[in-house]
């Protein structure tokens, strides 16, 4: 495979003008953060500076900016009323760079978000352990802490397509359960170290204190072992209550689920528990109707999230930029094919390429103006490669519901419209 | 083999030399009593389950109470997902997944129902109602009979009609995945 070294954001693609590139830029940021106002023709129309607003305690995003998440519930069911919704997706379609803001990554909770006052959340670490402890939060900022760009997706991330593409679908429907953050916490190797666990430990519980007491059994591989942590940061910050305050377990390249949230118990064992949720729920239905189980890890994956469903785009200069990542290490590469998969250009990746981080890719492209299909295909530094619609298809069957990774095309028709299609 | 028997006890050492400090500093010991509060999982085999029982007859009202109201009267129909049915449908382009035609394990049913619901006030059933209500829903799907009871010693034994219906990923397959030479 060859490696092509990133290259910086703003350099200027070789065969472009550097009035054409710059056009092409100014294109893409105003999709990004579309204003209702009027445009200003002239400087002239350029509204006069002046004094602003006053200081604040926390700033907020620009009245001009539109970025919402979207609350969901169950494939298809959408912008529906948030006490009906599961999880709330994030709005790629209107995202830069590698890392998910904060109040925009995902959301998916089974019973609500608990309000918990961090000063009575304890952590109970037990089982086959030498020393049962109890922890309080600041017992945990008080230990040695890493911190860690990493990934978190819902194993649902991509079930709207499992059966068929709904053409009105942007890229936030389709793909927007995975998001990126530095997670801040303390080493599971440090607790385990802790509490003295017992070699012949093999899995280990973890459990929420949330309503519906979410648990999910472990395996302590050396790579789990070796890589999971147990968060109280958050891009800087404590965690927001949406995405496990006071305390969660990251666990780095590994179904959302695992990432166990409001934390309070880790149990030693040495054999799973078989949980409701690693049987009746996050196992995938093949199609002779066995279902995979324990299948933790989530595969390679891209998508381009510029232009994406339902954007409209023009003929002359266009830049495709997407998102890539995988649970198995770093991204290697990621190919881009304008003309429905027959032939592949190699993107450019966005630095710092992090292991089991979402990283972003893009390429220059100059449409003809003719109908034709967009699609990325990501592989990871394991040589794994992310599949095609029809050859995933026949491995998984259409009933999975969970781990769906196959490479996503968008249409383009002759109008310019971008669509969600099957491919 | 015996390089990794090493480092082990390199660890252990280094942590020896280290606890007295670190032990101290970082929480407090678990008592037997508190840990019994949490410690709640149950296993396949029964490994947590409570002393106590329950009938269908019982769990009938149970789930009039407290779990119709979204999963149907008789766990279909509800706003929430369905319990009862299903079978045979696994393979088809219409799986239904309940307890009867997916969950592989009885014990998880009481764990679930024990942990979970009903869902505005978890953890509220007793045990017996909870034995009672998971004996109503084994029913509602032919597993066991109107008349059926459960309790810690019959649940681990049921034997759930998608019991081999599980095919782990290998990479983590819990029966091969710390055996490996």
């Amino acid at each position: 495979m060859t490696s092509k070294t990133p290259i910086e954001l703003l350099s200027r693609p070789a065969n472009m003008s550097r009035r054409g590139f710059v056009g092409g830029l100014s294109a893409g940021i105003l999709s990004v953060a579309a204003t209702e106002a009027a445009n200003a023709e002239t400087l002239a129309d350029v509204p006069d500076r002046g004094p602003g607003a006053d200081l604040s305690a926390h700033s907020e995003r620009s009245r001009f900016a539109k970025i919402d998440r979207i609350p969901e519930a169950t494939p298809g069911k959408r912008n529906i009323d948030p006490s009906d919704a599961i999880n709330s997706k994030t709005p790629h379609q209107k995202l830069v760079g590698n890392i998910t803001p904060t109040d925009l990554h995902y959301e998916r909770s089974h019973s609500g978000v608990p309000d918990i006052d961090p000063a009575q959340h304890r952590l109970l670490i037990h089982g086959m352990v030498g020393k049962p402890l109890i922890f309080s939060v600041d017992d945990l900022k008080r230990m040695p802490s890493i911190s860690r760009v990493v990934f978190i997706e819902c194993t649902g991330n991509g079930w709207e397509n499992w059966k068929k593409a709904d053409p009105d679908l942007t890229v936030q429907n389709t793909h927007g359960l995975v998001s990126t953050t530095e997670w801040t916490g303390v080493p599971l190797k440090f607790l385990i170290d802790l509490v003295a666990k017992d070699r012949g430990s093999t899995w280990m519980l973890a459990e929420g204190g949330d309503g519906a007491g979410v648990d999910r059994s472990i395996p302590l591989t050396d790579e789990i072992v070796n890589e999971a942590f147990v968060a109280y940061g958050q891009n800087g910050e404590p965690l927001r209550p949406a995405h496990g305050f006071p305390m969660r377990l990251v666990m780095p390249g590994f179904e959302g689920n695992l990432n166990i949230k409001w934390l309070r118990r880790l149990k030693f064992g040495n054999a799973p528990w078989m949980t409701r949720w690693e049987t009746a729920r996050y196992t995938q239905l093949l199609a002779d109707g066995k279902a995979r189980q324990f299948q933790l890890r989530m595969d390679t994956n891209s998508v381009i999230t510029q232009p994406s469903g339902m954007m409209q785009i023009q003929p002359g200069y266009n830049r495709i930029s997407g998102l890539a990542w995988s649970g198995h290490g770093k991204i290697a590469e990621v190919e881009i094919s304008t003309d429905g998969g027959k032939t592949w250009t190699e993107a450019q990746l966005s630095l710092p390429v992090l292991s089991k981080a979402q990283v972003r890719f893009q390429m220059d492209w100059v449409w003809d103006g003719k109908p034709t299909t967009i699609v990325s295909r990501s592989t990871d530094e394991q040589g794994n490669v992310q599949p095609d619609r029809n050859s995933f298809i026949a491995a998984m069957g259409t009933n999975a519901l969970f781990h769906y990774n196959a490479q996503q095309t968008w249409s383009i028709d002759e109008a310019g419209r971008v669509r969600n299609v099957l491919a | 083999m015996s390089s990794h028997k090493r480092l082990i006890t390199g660890v252990l050492a280094i942590g020896l030399l280290a606890s007295p400090a670190f032990a101290f500093d970082f929480g407090r010991p678990a008592t037997p009593d508190e840990i019994k509060l949490w410690d709640i999982d149950v296993g396949p085999d029964g490994k947590g389950l409570p002393d106590g029982s329950g009938t269908v007859v019982q769990g009938k009202q149970v789930f009039s109470d407290y779990c119709s109201a979204c999963h149907g009267e008789n766990g279909h129909g509800g706003i929430k997902d369905r319990l009862a049915g299903g079978q045979g449908t696994l393979a088809s382009n219409m799986p239904v997944k309940t307890v009867g035609s997916f969950w592989p394990y009885a014990t998880t049913l009481f764990d679930y129902i024990h942990r979970a619901m009903p869902y505005p006030t978890p953890g509220s059933l007793g045990t017996d109602e909870t034995y009672a209500v998971t004996a109503y829903i084994l029913s509602l799907n032919g597993i066991i009979p109107a008349d059926g009871k459960v309790d810690k010693d019959s649940l681990p034994k049921i034997r759930m009609p998608n019991r081999d219906g599980f095919v782990p990923e290998p990479e983590f397959d819990p029966a091969r995945l710390f055996h490996k030479k």
